[in-house]
This record gives C-alpha cells, sequence and structure tokens, in this order.
C-alpha cells in the first residue's frame, strides 16, 4: 500500500486534492443545472407528483406578456448597465492623481460596492420617495413636478437601473484605477513627445493599455445585470403591476409565491436565463482559452 | 501617468481639482448621508415632515438602542456571522486545496475541471434555485444555518479555485521541483512549501468572501425563512414591511447591517482590493 502510494503520488495526488471541492461543486452547482432543465419539462408544485408536459411550459411562455416584460426589462438592464463602465473610468481619471489624502477618497467613492444592495435599495427608495425624498425635493426646486419614480411604470426600471449602477460604477472604477497604474509611463512619455493628448491620447494610448480591465469590467457587469434580483425585489416587489419585473425575479415569483408554486414553468424562465447567460460564458471560457493555449 | 499630474498644472487648477474633490464625494455619497443623518432623527422629526432641515433634537442612541431592543435584529445579524464565517472557512479551504491540485498538476481533464468551475461560477442563481431548495429540504437541513452555509461553501468554490489556481500558478514551480528531488511527498509540499506562500491569497479571498456572503440576499430568503435563521439582508427586508414609513428605523437599520462589511473593507483594504481585480492587470 506504502509502495504504491509512493510510485503513483504524482497520478492521485490532484484527484485527491481535487476531490472535496469538486464533489461538493458537482452536487450544489452543476447536477442542479441538468436537473432544473429536466424540471422545466414537468408541471410541478414541489410536493406532489411531477406531470410530464414536454414542451408545454415553453409554449405557455411564448404567450405570457409578463415574461415579455421581464425579458423586455432584462434587455434595458443589460444595456444601461454598461454605463458602468465609461462612468467608472470617468471616475478612475478623475482620481487617478497623487494628491494629499487621495487614497481615502479613493476609498470612499469605492463605498457603494461594499454594502449590500438590499440596503443600496432601501438608500434609494429613501431617495425617490416621492414626498419627502432628495430627489424630489431637488426637482420641485427646480420647479419640476415630483416624479414619483418607483410608482411610475415608465419610470420604475430606470429608477431601479440608476440604483444599481451606483455600486456598478464603484466597481468598474476600481478596476480602471488598477489598470491604469500598471500602465506603461514610458508609452505615454513617448505619446506625450509626440504630441498625443486629451481625448487622442485616452483612446489610441491609453485605453489599448487598459483592455484586461475593460474586460473584466465587461464580465462583470453582463453578470451584475443578468442578475438583477435583490434591488427590484427590495425596491418595488416587481411591481407597479408587474412592470419592474426582470427574468430573474420573475422566475422567483412563479417558483414561490402565493399564487401557489410553478416550480416547473419557474424552471422553464430560469432555462431562458441561463440560455442567454450561456453566451456570454461560452466567449469568457473561449478568451480563457486561448490564454492558456498561448501562455504555455 | 495619465492623466498628466495635477501638480504639473497651473495653480488655479490645481485649487479647481482640490475645491472638486471633496464637492465629487459628497454627491457620490449623498444617498448614503442622507440616510445617516435620517437615522439620528426623531421620530417627531419624521412624522412633521422635517427630513431635511436640522434635526429638532439628536435621537443617535435612542433609534439604535430601539431596533436592538424591539426588533430581532440582533438575531439577525448573529446568524449573518453563523453563515459567513464558516463560509469562509469551508470555501478558502477547498479552493486552496483545487488550486493547487489545477496549478501543479498536469492531469489529463485539468482545463475541463477548471472550467467547470469558472462557468459554474457565472451561471445564473436562479437556474440552481428549485434544485438546490429540494436538495436541502432532503437532507432535513432546510431552513438552517447549515444548509444556506453548505450551498454557499460549495458555491463560491467555483470563484475561488479560478483564484487560487491563478495565485499558485504564478509561484515559481522551481521550488516544487526542489522540493520533490528532496522526495517530499506531495501533502506535505502542499502543507510545507505552497501553504505557507498563499498567505495573500487566502487574506484576499477571506475578505472578498466574507462581503459576498454578508450581503448575500436571494439565497437566504430561498433557503430560509423567520428570525430563527434568516441573516441581516432578509431580515431588513422583512423589517421594512413592518417599519412603514419610519425612515428613521429602516436607516437605522440599513446603517447597522453596512456596518460590518464596510469595517472589513477599511481594515483589509489592500487585501480586498487584490482581490477583486484580480486579472485586471496583465
Amino acid at each position: 500500500m506504502a509502495a504504491f502510494w509512493k510510485r503513483n503520488q504524482q497520478k492521485l495526488a490532484p484527484w485527491l486534492f481535487l476531490l472535496p471541492g469538486v464533489a461538493m461543486f458537482l452536487i450544489y452547482v452543476i447536477i442542479p443545472i441538468f436537473q432544473s432543465i429536466d424540471i422545466s419539462f414537468y408541471a410541478w408544485d414541489g410536493l406532489g407528483e411531477k406531470v410530464w408536459v414536454g414542451l408545454g411550459n415553453y409554449v405557455e411562455l411564448f404567450g405570457d406578456e409578463a415574461f415579455y416584460t421581464s425579458l423586455k426589462n432584462n434587455v434595458i438592464w443589460l444595456v444601461l448597465y454598461m454605463l458602468a463602465l465609461p462612468a467608472g473610468l470617468f471616475v478612475a481619471l478623475f482620481l487617478n492623481q497623487t494628491v494629499r489624502g487621495i487614497r481615502i477618497y479613493k476609498s470612499l467613492f469605492f463605498f457603494p460596492f461594499v454594502i449590500s444592495q438590499v440596503v443600496v435599495g432601501l438608500v434609494f427608495s429613501w431617495f425617490y420617495d416621492p414626498s419627502n425624498g432628495l430627489l424630489n425635493l431637488a426637482l420641485q426646486a427646480l420647479g419640476f413636478e415630483p416624479v414619483p419614480v418607483l410608482a411610475d411604470e415608465n419610470w420604475v426600471t430606470y429608477g431601479i437601473i440608476a440604483a444599481g449602477l451606483w455600486p456598478q460604477t464603484a466597481y468598474c472604477m476600481i478596476l480602471y484605477l488598477t489598470g491604469l497604474n500598471a500602465i506603461d509611463p514610458e508609452q505615454i512619455e513617448a505619446a506625450r513627445l509626440d504630441n498625443a493628448r486629451g481625448w487622442k491620447m485616452l483612446w489610441y494610448v491609453v485605453l489599448p493599455q487598459l483592455r484586461p480591465a475593460t474586460f473584466i469590467a465587461v464580465v462583470v457587469t453582463v453578470i451584475g445585470a443578468l442578475r438583477s434580483f435583490d434591488l427590484v425585489s427590495i425596491m418595488t416587489d416587481g411591481g407597479p403591476w408587474g412592470s419592474s419585473r426582470v427574468l430573474a425575479f420573475y422566475m422567483y415569483e412563479q417558483a414561490f409565491s402565493e399564487y401557489g408554486f410553478r416550480m416547473g414553468y419557474g424552471a422553464a424562465i430560469a432555462v431562458v436565463l441561463f440560455a442567454i447567460m450561456m453566451v456570454y460564458i461560452v466567449g469568457f471560457l473561449w478568451k480563457m482559452y486561448r490564454d492558456e493555449r498561448g501562455g504555455r | 501617468m495619465f492623466p498628466r499630474p495635477i501638480e504639473t498644472a497651473t495653480r488655479p487648477v490645481s485649487i479647481a481639482y482640490k475645491v472638486a474633490l471633496p464637492i465629487a464625494l459628497i454627491i457620490w455619497l449623498l444617498p448614503l448621508i442622507a440616510v445617516a443623518l435620517t437615522s439620528i432623527r426623531s421620530a417627531g422629526d419624521i412624522n412633521a415632515g422635517n427630513y431635511w432641515g436640522w434635526p429638532t433634537d439628536f435621537h443617535l442612541l435612542e433609534n439604535y438602542t430601539a431596533i436592538f431592543e424591539n426588533t430581532p435584529i440582533g438575531q439577525y445579524i448573529l446568524n449573518s456571522f453563523k453563515v459567513t464565517i464558516p463560509t469562509v472557512i469551508g470555501a478558502v479551504a477547498l479552493s486552496c486545496m483545487t488550486g493547487f491540485a489545477l496549478a501543479v498538476y498536469g492531469f489529463r481533464g485539468n482545463l475541463l475541471v477548471f472550467f467547470m468551475f469558472i462557468a459554474g461560477n457565472f451561471v445564473p442563481f436562479q437556474i440552481l434555485m428549485v434544485p438546490v431548495r429540494d436538495l436541502t429540504l432532503q437532507l432535513g437541513i432546510y431552513n438552517t444555518i447549515t444548509g444556506l452555509a453548505l450551498f454557499h461553501i460549495a458555491f463560491q468554490t467555483g470563484f475561488c479555485t479560478l483564484f487560487m489556481r491563478n495565485f499558485i500558478k504564478a509561484l515559481p514551480r522551481e521550488l516544487i521541483e526542489a522540493a520533490r528531488v528532496e522526495g517530499v511527498s506531495e501533502i506535505r509540499i502542499f502543507w510545507y512549501v505552497v501553504l505557507p506562500l498563499m498567505k495573500p491569497a487566502i487574506a484576499a479571498l477571506s475578505v472578498l468572501i466574507f462581503t459576498f456572503i454578508w450581503n448575500d440576499y436571494f439565497w437566504a430568503t430561498v433557503l430560509t425563512q423567520g428570525a430563527d435563521t434568516q441573516p441581516i439582508t432578509a431580515g431588513l427586508y422583512s423589517l421594512n414591511g413592518q417599519w412603514v414609513a419610519a425612515w428613521h428605523l429602516v436607516s437605522a437599520g440599513s446603517i447597522v447591517a453596512a456596518l460590518p462589511p464596510v469595517l472589513m473593507f477599511f481594515l483589509m483594504q489592500r487585501h480586498f482590493i487584490a482581490g477583486l481585480t484580480l486579472g485586471a492587470v496583465k
């Protein structure tokens, strides 16, 4: 036994080290993905017998107006969330100085990312409060009518996204600050000698060097946009009249809501969300694969 | 350096910058400052609509004592710690091992296992929700701290493995080779050679995972219910329902809930940012 271990330990050791982590990950993450796909072909209330309905849940999705609202909102989230990148870059450029106390400024600007989205949601609900919120007091001071942002179906999604952009911009800012720190100063000086400045410098010299930071920022922002559940749940619970739902929230609502447990239908919504996310996951893995091969 | 250092600019520009900094910061944190100010107001002020004027009197102690005395917020906070700390330990421990295996050994299927962790780390939570809840129910740990922490450990292992693997990969390979030539067993190499070098990675991941799990809301609502087991995020949601329009209490509760990750961030800032910006620099 001991001799066998001595001879083969280099082959066996990696699997021993992997075993607990891989087992946990398979049980709680990988297998459930397939189980969810399976459940999406059944009608199931979570307790009784599952009834096979084939593509029935998906067919129902096609005629479900709430599904389209959620899907449309998800697209709005995805597009507008991308504003976190330029905004984060802007703040990072603003803060990339060496004046006294700049470190404390950088950390305080990063603050919104550290606090929970539940707190961010409550903070912004208060900010939007129609009678006494700061936003509406400011609007009134400027002579506009107050807008009940979270009770108005035309504004509600934008209001929630604005709340989400707050921490997300902070996140992108910190990524870009780190990227700016690592920029090759000689290239900048060389470009300066060639009279590059301002926008030209940013576009042709700085941004290409920030590509790794931009890549990570895109990845985390897309994931953040598609995972948007907390803010919707805290700020509006999907309302008014379901107009601020997103897929992640609608799925939860269908699967465990007061209207009864529709696990199969919920799973079908989750599969759609998963399929959208899969596009990004595959792209990310493809890039990692190329880097790994290139890195050898 | 880009943009050009402000010291090299003209004096008025430099002064303008130094004035703009605090103003920008106040605007940026305005929603948070508003909440902090509201949390020390009296109920009288709130009812009288005095939200933004000078408080008629300061109720810092009253409001914060009130939320601890009249609500289970203390219990919620305790639950948060009970979920968060074991998750940090569990996920970091598991990923030290998986990261080591994936970084050091060139076995077949290495990339496949690595990509499984990465892909799993990115999936939307909703695709896991129904089966994970079902599994937790079947194991008899639904609505327990253990059930919630076990899921978190498993899920966070994905991100942690990505982090640890890349960290160990960047360590000098000669150290491991030299130990092998000396006849040191693989397990001792892990424990005595690699693990001591991983301290910065362990620190960075610990603060990150602490913050992620402390701030988790979705899984808290899926896997737990009621004040005995729910962490503070889910607790705040239900308290918010009870405190309709009692904004001074909502605000105080929010501040209390935000405090532990904020403290963690300030104490371990360097590690936190190192962890978060992994891969942002080549």
